[in-house]
């Protein structure tokens, strides 16, 4: 299974304007598609098929009325189902949230459709976007596409997949701890975590606000960088985000870069690292070399307490964020007789394991007598390694790295064990604590022929660097290095 | 640092959760190995470091210069004024429980 589909932005912008094809037929395509394959993939958890529908007609009415048309006409674009849409069922991946529907779009969703974008349906992601494998969605994993035995990574792993498979021409996702980044890699798609507060979050269902961000995964660099363009930008329903004017990712795209400085830390090779992910990373990078970029070593030295940070942070902010899952306004309701009683029981059913285990790890370090020794010195920490960076990019354009310390793992492969799932976001939660930017384009593959995936970090608001040194790397080649 | 059975009910209190006896000896373990983790936090010397609480920008780093803290805000927050919703209906409508324009709850005050 592969993305058969040769839909991108830019073809279906030209097919639709030399009138070789309508918004509908193309609609109608990818929804063969998705019925034939998402069975055995379980992308979609929903398909909001009138919704695309009315869409896309009215781009082809535009379109005969010889109106202008968005710069996303017609383009079928898959939303992760943490993402609410008015009318369409958004779940979060969690029974708590099984009949909920939301009243209002989110900004992303909202500027997508006025771009001309079709939404095909929400994709299935871990509950509440908690994981790591996609293995924690109440409603069954998502199957890799390249391989129907491993996971497709987490948390965004249905919008991964669905671009993957040519289920969606793009998809959004949302990153927290490298939820956008580690399944582009595990699935072979450039996927894009922007700067935290570029994109809007009105809309998102919070998981952790100081960390929580909203990306786009796509077939290739001018894609994501078209889409990009759509839903960056100040939205003044959202307070987290940032009044920076944002520009058309286009232009940029393919100026050379040529005398770019890329720093190469050394804790991110260090043990821990797949042998054949090293090595491919490794053969990135001197690809970008060759492209005239000049590499500088670099020392992080709190890399290692990154995990520790996040998964404090995290929790700490999500247990307050989901204390509102409590059987009073939305979603499911387990009735007691007192109002305690009925907040408990909704919980207990309601939630999942892993979101059990985080809100507990997170109410813990919160919890008096806790509080200085793990939430403060938590965000001590998340500073130290938001200076680590600060430092790189006095030095350095951009920071490259493995995305995820090992190619997609076997379905059922971590789910015993906590911690070593924490451990697969060890490269990712870094960038995520210090609100940088980061994109991961497909590396090569493993001998198994399992996609590897690279990082390009940048300090903050610089995706129009990342993105011209990802297009720089796909045009020499690096995809398939 | 270990976490104890009666530490593990009370968290679960604390968060609104019930746990079956199970459920509490799966957690209590799977915490106690996280908790021993994240305790290398305690190696590091954080004497006068300011805690980063949440991410705002200043101009200068929104600017692109690289570099700065991103620490202290130079925007203005916006004015916290008031605007017509009117999604009341849409909300009470897929409420569990609803008596417009009320949630209804069980009774909360004893008398």
């Amino acid at each position: 299974m592969s993305a058969a589909t040769p839909w991108t932005v830019a073809a279906i912008q030209s097919a639709l304007r030399a009138k070789k094809i309508s918004a509908r037929e193309i609609a109608t395509e990818f929804y063969a598609d998705i019925d034939r394959q998402n069975s055995t993939l379980n992308a979609y958890l929903a398909l909001s098929r009138e919704r695309a529908f009315a869409q896309a007609d009215r781009v082809d009415v535009a379109m005969a009325c010889g109106e202008k048309l968005g710069p996303l006409a017609g383009v079928p674009i898959a939303v992760k189902d943490v993402i609410s849409t008015t009318g369409v069922r958004t779940t979060c991946g969690s029974k708590i949230l099984e009949t909920y529907v939301p009243p209002y779009d989110a900004t992303a969703v909202s500027r997508l459709e006025k771009a001309g974008a079709v939404i095909l349906g929400k994709t299935n992601c871990d509950e509440f976007a908690m994981g790591s494998s996609n293995e924690n969605s109440a409603y069954g994993p998502v199957r890799n596409p390249v391989a129907l035995d491993r996971v497709p990574g987490g948390s965004s792993g249905g919008s991964a997949a669905a671009v993957a498979a040519g289920l969606a021409v793009a998809a959004l996702g949302t990153d927290t701890g490298g939820s956008i980044r580690q399944p582009g890699a595990c699935c072979g798609v450039p996927a894009l975590m922007p700067t935290y507060g570029r994109v809007s979050r009105y809309g998102l269902i919070a998981f952790a606000s100081s960390l929580d961000r909203i990306g786009p995964f796509a077939k290739n660099i001018t894609d994501a960088a078209a889409i990009m363009s759509v839903i960056a930008g100040h939205d003044e329903n959202d307070p987290t985000s940032a009044p920076v004017p944002a520009p058309d990712y286009a232009p940029e795209l393919d100026q050379p870069v040529q005398g770019m400085r890329i720093g190469v830390p050394e804790e991110y090779f260090a043990e821990g690292i797949d042998r054949q992910v090293k090595e491919k990373v490794l053969a990135g990078i001197a690809l970008l070399e060759k492209l005239g970029c000049r590499r500088v070593s670099l020392k992080m030295p709190h890399t290692e307490y990154a995990i520790a940070t996040y998964y404090i942070v995290a929790t700490a902010e999500a247990s307050s964020n989901l204390a509102r899952y409590d059987g009073v306004r939305y979603g499911l309701r387990v009735p007691g007789a007192t109002l305690i009683e009925m907040y408990r029981k909704t919980r207990e059913r309601g939630f999942g394991a892993e979101v059990k285990r985080r809100l507990m790890l997170g109410t813990y370090v919160l919890s008096s007598g806790y509080y200085d020794a793990y939430y403060l010195r938590a965000q001590k920490v998340r500073a130290l390694i938001a200076r680590d960076f600060s430092e790189a990019f006095q030095r350095v354009d951009a920071i490259v790295a493995p995305t995820a310390p090992t190619s997609a793992f076997k379905l059922g492969e971590k789910t015993a064990d906590p911690l070593q799932m924490y451990l697969a976001d060890i490269y990712t939660v870094t960038g995520s604590l210090a609100g940088i930017p980061g994109i991961s384009v497909p590396c090569g593959k493993t001998k198994e022929e399992l996609p590897i995936g690279m990082q390009i970090l940048g300090p903050h608001f610089s995706e129009a660097r990342i993105l011209q040194l990802a297009r720089a790397f796909e045009k020499a080649g690096g995809f398939t290095i | 640092m270990t976490i104890s059975r009666e530490d593990v009910l009370r968290v679960a209190e604390l968060a609104h959760l019930e746990l079956t006896p199970e459920e509490a000896e799966l957690y209590r373990g799977q915490l106690d190995e996280i908790l021993n983790y994240i305790g290398k936090l305690q190696q590091l010397d954080v004497t006068n470091v300011e805690p980063m609480t949440q991410m705002v920008f200043t101009k200068e780093v929104s600017g692109l210069s690289s570099g700065t803290s991103p620490h202290e805000s130079d925007f203005d927050l916006r004015d916290d004024t008031p605007r017509p919703c009117n999604i009341a209906d849409a909300v009470l409508d897929h409420a569990p429980d609803a008596a417009k324009p009320f949630f209804r709850v069980p009774k909360v005050i004893e008398r």
